[in-house]
């Protein structure tokens, strides 16, 4: 990826990402989360990965925000008024993102730290990020995490049905 | 390096032409067949010089001018943005689906190898599927976005409606993803250019007509038309999601259903009918079963896969325009019934049956 691509790509991120938490109506923040993601496809694109890329697609920008959507508009969600959080949350804030902060830089800090430039990008086998080799990674090293994942989404779905039932009767 | 962006320029336009035309003849088609089931004339009053083409002068000429020349009314108290943003997002959507779908085989001029498609991709169907996947928000923001009950309704229909045969749409496809092994389209359509026991064009309905009737039933779901138009159900909500469009931005809404029914009609062609694949015909002409050959020039073979392949597109429309003005509207429990309870636990019975039939004809190598 040429810096000048990945650097427009980053902003453009940047400016959508801010748009999630700034915006005052939900609907507009759904649809910069919508851009965000998209955006992060592109960059999975360029990074030679393209089926994680389409996958984010359909996943996360096509499945997921679009329920998110559905419930602002159920439950007709208005404009949130603009406040200064207490100072208990903004407090907790700050202290969790010092915290990313902090982790994002010791990646670059040493000893074994991340560099940048040459030799940071090396070159990747013709079949990485295809189909076949993806597959083949879920279904044997990280077949354990692969099924976990799969048992949490059941029960998250017999949790919605066991409450669904509930109200009804 | 000018000369391939050129190439690529030179296909992207011209997929884009094709289905820009594509959706015309769609609409001609959707008058055409209207009328004649209700036994009426229908498309016949525009007119050059006292020439209708059967209609066609009023649906690709008269229509568009009409539209495009309308007051473009925006209600009060809406999000503008956001209203001006459906149309284009559910155009853009459907649109760019078009781009992994391949109208011929690969060519070779002057020594370069010229894929026929605007954009040769290794994850073909699952980016149309991702692509698809994005035309909902056309539907959910135009119902939220134009302020009124009746928009809002059919927008919340529409995206309850296309997330749930979603479902049964992408299991259709994985079925004939293990078919072919492959989720590269060109592959596919490669795949499916041999013959079984010497006559049968290996074709995919014949190895999954299951997959083909859930993937044509969920794709006419996916587009939102009859018998699944609860979206914009006249009857109960004026128009449903664009009843509070009009010009331009309508014709937009009108274009998008078009050329998503295109899109279907595509997947359908490339998937379960050969794609540019003519039965018979080799890269040197037909050879057909009785032992009759027919040596052809480079040239019309790929003119015919070509033609062929467009020829599948306009008929599988066809069909789909067909069933939509001969069937009568699901009621919305029965439209979710069948979705969930009928057509997801056969589609997982179709991925299992494949995968167990996959299984034994590897084993049995």
């Amino acid at each position: 990826m040429s810096p000048v691509v990945f650097g427009i790509l980053a902003v453009l991120l940047m400016v959508s990402a801010f748009g999630v938490v700034l915006q005052s109506s939900p609907v507009r923040s759904a649809l910069s989360l919508v851009v965000t993601l998209f955006l992060i496809a592109v960059m999975f694109l360029l990074l030679d990965a393209p089926l994680v890329a389409v996958l984010q697609v359909a996943v996360y920008a096509g499945a997921i925000v679009v329920l998110f959507l559905f419930v602002i508009m159920l439950l007709n969600l208005q404009d949130e008024p603009r406040a200064m959080a207490r100072a208990s949350i903004l407090f907790s804030a700050v202290l969790l993102g010092s915290l990313f902060l902090l982790a994002l830089l010791r990646l670059f800090i040493a000893p074994n730290r991340v560099r940048f430039g040459v030799g940071m990008m090396s070159a990747v086998s013709p079949d990485f990020g295809s189909v076949g080799s993806l597959g083949a990674q879920l279904f044997t090293r990280h077949l354990l995490a692969f099924e976990v994942t799969s048992i949490l989404l059941l029960v998250a779905i017999i949790g919605a049905v066991v409450l669904a039932k509930r109200r009804l009767a | 390096m000018v000369l391939e962006i050129g190439i690529a320029l030179l296909r992207i336009v011209a997929v884009l032409a094709m289905v820009m035309v594509m959706a015309g003849i769609y609409g001609w088609f959707e008058r055409k067949v209207s009328a004649l089931m209700q036994d009426r004339i229908g498309a016949n009053r525009a007119s050059i010089f006292g020439f209708a083409g059967a209609g066609l002068i009023n649906t690709m000429m008269a229509d568009p001018l009409k539209f495009a020349t309308k007051e473009d009314f925006v209600p009060s108290g809406v999000d503008r943005l956001l209203h001006t943003l459906a149309p284009c997002v559910g155009l853009f959507a459907v649109l760019v689906a078009f781009a992994a779908l391949p109208f011929g085989d690969t060519v070779q001029v002057g020594g370069r190898y010229v894929p026929l498609q605007a954009v040769p991709l290794n994850v073909g169907i699952l980016y149309i599927l991702a692509m698809l996947s994005l035309s909902v928000y056309g539907v959910v923001l135009g119902g939220w976005a134009s302020n009124n009950r009746f928009s809002f309704l059919g927008g919340i229909r529409g995206s309850a409606q296309m997330i749930s045969y979603e479902l049964a749409m992408g299991l259709s496809l994985v079925a004939m993803v293990m078919t072919y092994g492959t989720i590269d389209l060109q592959e596919m359509v490669r795949a499916q250019g041999h013959l079984i026991g010497g006559w049968l064009p290996a074709w995919g309905i014949f190895y999954q007509p299951l997959a083909f009737l859930l993937f044509l039933i969920a794709g006419i779901a996916e587009t939102k038309r009859a018998p699944f138009d609860l979206p914009e159900g006249e009857s109960e909500l004026v128009g449903g999601y664009f009843t509070e469009y009009s010009g331009m931005k309508y014709l937009m809404f009108f274009m998008s259903d078009f050329i998503e029914v295109g899109v279907v009609a595509g997947i359908i062609a490339t998937l379960f009918f050969g794609g540019w694949q003519v039965p018979y015909l080799g890269a040197d002409g037909f050879h057909f079963p009785f032992g009759l050959s027919l040596a052809l020039p480079a040239v019309v073979v790929i003119l015919l896969q070509l033609a062929t392949f467009l020829l599948k597109v306009v008929f599988f429309g066809w069909l789909q325009i067909l069933i939509r003005w001969t069937l009568p509207r699901l009621r919305y429990d029965q439209l979710m019934w069948l979705g969930w309870k009928g057509m997801l636990p056969v589609s997982l019975f179709n991925v299992l049956a494949t995968a167990l039939i996959v299984l034994a004809v590897q084993g049995s190598r």
